[in-house]
């Protein structure tokens, strides 16, 4: 499946825009001749719907636009259109993608490469539009792969990667890609357009094969199977996700010959690491108040740096064992919750913490809660984190302890 | 009475889905029941991949007895016991074999029964009768029948014709270490306050006809019909399985197992109104050359609607599956032997092939089981 080009080939072609993070996946829909995207409406994912909308009607793209008449119809409705072959997208947000969750969930059973955005937001009630990531995760165990963006570029970049990776064969799992609500889904940034000459490079067309749903192609798509079928067909959705991370290296190194962008690695993205004693560890839009506190935090002379985990499902364990065995303590900061959980760490943090546990030398591991519904992480925060994780790396005790930052008394 | 020897029996119940699923249950419950009066534990539990069970479809309840809970845990967490001590089939024609829409291929009677054990029919029929209809023995067991026909109803009524009370009567007479007929009598007594019911129960002991089968005896007529559970690199991914083309029948949807009446039908009679080939709800007519309509058996599960939607009378006659050795299809004797045909109709269905001599019809009528159609049932258990 690996592409043959040259080096940087379409770099002196390149656009730019300023675009928030929606309308740079709405860029990403149009380069990826997607057939059929069903919207419904709600904050922040509608962006995307917007955007999408305009180019249409601007008539820089051709797409199915089914506005459905709620999230779970939404959802099923590119499962199927992905069953008969078209490539396909669909997003939401908070309440509104756990109002799909049915067919959510159907669709990594079936294994069918649907592309989404989670536009994240905190999960109703309260009532609240800022971001959170427990709708995401929400769906962390059921084989949807779930990368996070931090920048509208990266959920550009994102986005034809998950059409890449997901419809490969030897994957053939949706993508949900994760985009802060707000911060990114927002925000306008610079953002580098490809040529659609270079995207068809890097995108193969879409060929379910003889999964195809046609009447030349007579199948029956998920029959009652019962006990005596579904702990293999669990075994090969789990299959599927280790081959994942084969398929996101191989796709990732297309990537940075085409577009020249990407990074060192797929997994995770390393600020200010090679000297550091302690790092700063998390996902999507929080990287960005961090690597300002790490940067003032260097002047001072204080060894810090920040690994930013880019893909959540698949967990790339080794790699990231790896990376983080190198410190003293790592300071794991989520913008989500889980109530109850050990320690009551959030998600990430204990995701981190139990990746860590085979390893013969092991870093402190520090977690905070941050940021959520939106919450900006302001700099005392950042150094709050800072100086809780330094405290820890000296005191291996105060490792297992999990804080609450920002929050009012 | 001398004291159980092992320290567990377990019987299970093979019945009619939906039509018997209350009989099952009241069977198995009561078998626990009267156990626990002689100070055993015991549990019963119906393999839940059956339900929601399908109108005939052979399904399964199960009984587990045991001397103290120890010896009880070892059966509490059976899906579906692969050995069983006692099977009980409350409808004769289940001994041509089962396949519940979970168990892929069709099991003979006493696969689970082991060396020795029991398969108990409730049957109008002799044992001998019944014994001819049921794949040869690879084992040795002991078949008796409880005096009584099918007893059917629907998903939410029950019929009380006592034979829960006979079945229970004829197991305490099988494994009377387990089950003793005056627990038996006193559970009824306790429930029913019915002195009529205690005497079914007594009826069911003395009135059970045993029979013990050696290795060997039985047909060896019934189709074999086993089918391999891929594995999981053998599979293909997606949860997709291979589909007919149009006009295509699978070889591998067989639900003749579902079916107690099956269909007959006297060609010379059809008017190839086409309203059987049209109400099959599972599209079990093909037309033949001529025109007429002939069942392919393997997919009819007898629910009986192309017999009520002919307009002919006695044109499609439903008759007891016992009759019938094989699935085979009539239609090509019709065409090479006619007098042929037209007396194996007659000898089955109990009707005259000549609609001339219908008035004269009424003596002959040995058409049995009148009272198990299941279509005068109803209610899916969704």
């Amino acid at each position: 499946m690996a592409v043959q080009v040259k080096e940087r080939e379409h770099s002196d072609v390149e656009t730019e825009q300023l675009a928030t993070g929606c309308e740079a996946i709405a860029e990403a829909i149009r380069l990826a001749d997607v057939d059929v995207m069903a919207a419904y409406p709600i904050r922040p994912y509608d962006g995307v719907m917007q955007a999408a909308a305009k180019l249409i009607a601007n008539g820089k793209m051709d797409v199915e636009y089914i506005v459905a008449d709620g999230e779970h119809s939404q959802f099923e409705i590119v499962k199927h259109a992905c069953a008969v072959g078209s490539r396909v997208f669909v997003g939401s947000s908070g309440v509104g993608w756990f109002y799909a969750f049915e067919a959510i969930a159907v669709t990594a059973g079936l294994r069918l490469p649907v592309v989404a955005i989670c536009g994240n937001r905190a999960l109703d009630d309260p009532g609240a539009f800022g971001t959170e990531h427990n709708d995401s995760l929400a769906v962390r165990d059921l084989g949807w792969l779930l990368p996070w963006a931090e920048t509208a570029q990266e959920a550009m970049d994102l986005a034809l990667m998950a059409w890449r990776v997901g419809e490969d064969k030897r994957v053939s799992l949706p993508v949900a890609i994760g985009l802060d609500g707000a911060f990114l889904t927002h925000s306008q940034q610079i953002v580098k357009i490809p040529t659609q000459a270079a995207v068809d490079k890097f995108l193969p067309r879409f060929d379910l094969g003889d999964r195809l749903l046609h009447p030349d192609n007579p199948i029956t798509i998920a029959p009652q199977v019962d006990q005596d079928w579904l702990m293999e067909i669990r075994m090969q959705n789990d299959q599927a996700m280790r081959q994942a991370q084969t398929v996101i290296r191989e796709a990732h190194a297309d990537f940075k010959k085409l577009f020249g962008r990407g990074g060192a690695s797929p997994f995770i993205d390393e600020y200010m690491t090679e000297d550091a004693d302690i790092v700063f560890f998390g996902q999507g839009t929080l990287a960005l108040p961090m690597k300002v506190a790490i940067r003032r935090l260097r002047k001072e002379g204080h060894k810090v740096g920040l690994v930013r985990l880019k893909w959540f499902r698949p967990f790339a364990t080794e790699e990231i064992t790896k990376c983080l065995t190198r410190f003293k303590a790592v300071g794991v900061i989520d913008r989500d919750y889980s109530f109850g959980s050990p320690y009551y760490g959030g998600v990430l943090y204990n995701e981190v913490r139990s990746a860590l546990y085979s390893q013969e030398k092991r870093p402190t591991v520090v977690g905070f809660i941050a940021g959520l519904g939106g919450r900006e992480i302001e700099q005392p925060m950042a150094q709050e984190i800072f100086e809780k994780t330094i405290a820890a790396a000296s005191d291996i005790k105060s490792g297992d302890i999990c804080h609450w930052i920002g929050v009012r008394s | 009475m001398s004291e159980p020897k092992e320290t567990s029996i377990t019987v299970e119940v093979v019945y009619r889905g939906i039509f018997q699923k209350t009989l099952a249950q009241r069977i198995c419950r009561s078998i626990v029941l009267a156990a626990r009066k002689r100070g055993h534990t015991g549990t019963a539990f119906a393999r839940y991949g059956d339900s929601p069970e399908r109108n005939g479809v052979p399904a399964k309840q199960f009984a587990v007895v045991a001397v103290n809970d120890l010896e009880l845990e070892a059966s509490m967490a059976k899906y579906e016991p692969a050995v069983v001590d006692v099977s009980i089939a409350v409808d004769d024609t289940l001994v041509k074999g089962v396949e519940s829409w979970a168990w892929y291929g069709r099991q003979p009677i006493w696969k689970p029964i082991r060396k020795d054990g029991f398969l108990l029919v409730t049957s109008e029929k002799a044992p001998e009768e019944v014994l001819a209809q049921t794949d040869k023995a690879e084992r040795p067991y002991t078949m008796g029948c409880v005096p009584g026909a099918a007893s059917f109803a629907g998903l939410w009524v029950f019929k009380d014709d006592h034979t829960d009370y006979r079945v229970l009567g004829a197991l305490a007479k099988v494994v009377p270490d387990w089950v003793r007929l005056d627990d038996v009598k006193a559970l009824i007594k306790e429930q029913t306050k019915d002195e009529a019911a205690v005497q079914s129960a007594q009826y069911g002991y003395d009135g059970a006809l045993l029979r013990a089968v050696k290795a060997g005896e039985g047909t060896s007529g019934h189709e074999k019909l086993q089918f391999a559970k891929p594995g999981w690199t053998t599979m293909r991914p997606g949860i997709v399985v291979d589909a007919r083309k149009p006009g295509e029948r699978n070889p591998q949807y067989k639900k003749y197992t579902a079916r107690t009446l099956r269909p007959v039908v006297n060609f010379d009679t059809c008017i190839k109104c086409t309203m059987c080939w049209l109400d099959c709800p599972d599209e079990c007519f093909e037309v033949t050359p001529e025109g007429h309509y002939e069942v392919v058996y393997e997919a009819c599960i007898g629910c009986g609607i192309c017999a009520q939607v002919c307009p002919v009378k006695d044109c499609i006659v439903m008759v007891d599956e016992l009759k019938f050795e094989d699935n085979k299809d009539k239609w090509q004797l019709w065409k090479t032997d006619h007098d042929a045909y037209n007396k194996w109709f007659e000898q089955k269905s109990g009707v005259p092939a000549d609609p001339k001599r219908v008035a004269h019809a009424s003596t002959a009528a040995e058409n049995a089981n009148p009272a198990a159609n299941p279509t005068t049932s109803t209610g899916g258990d969704d």
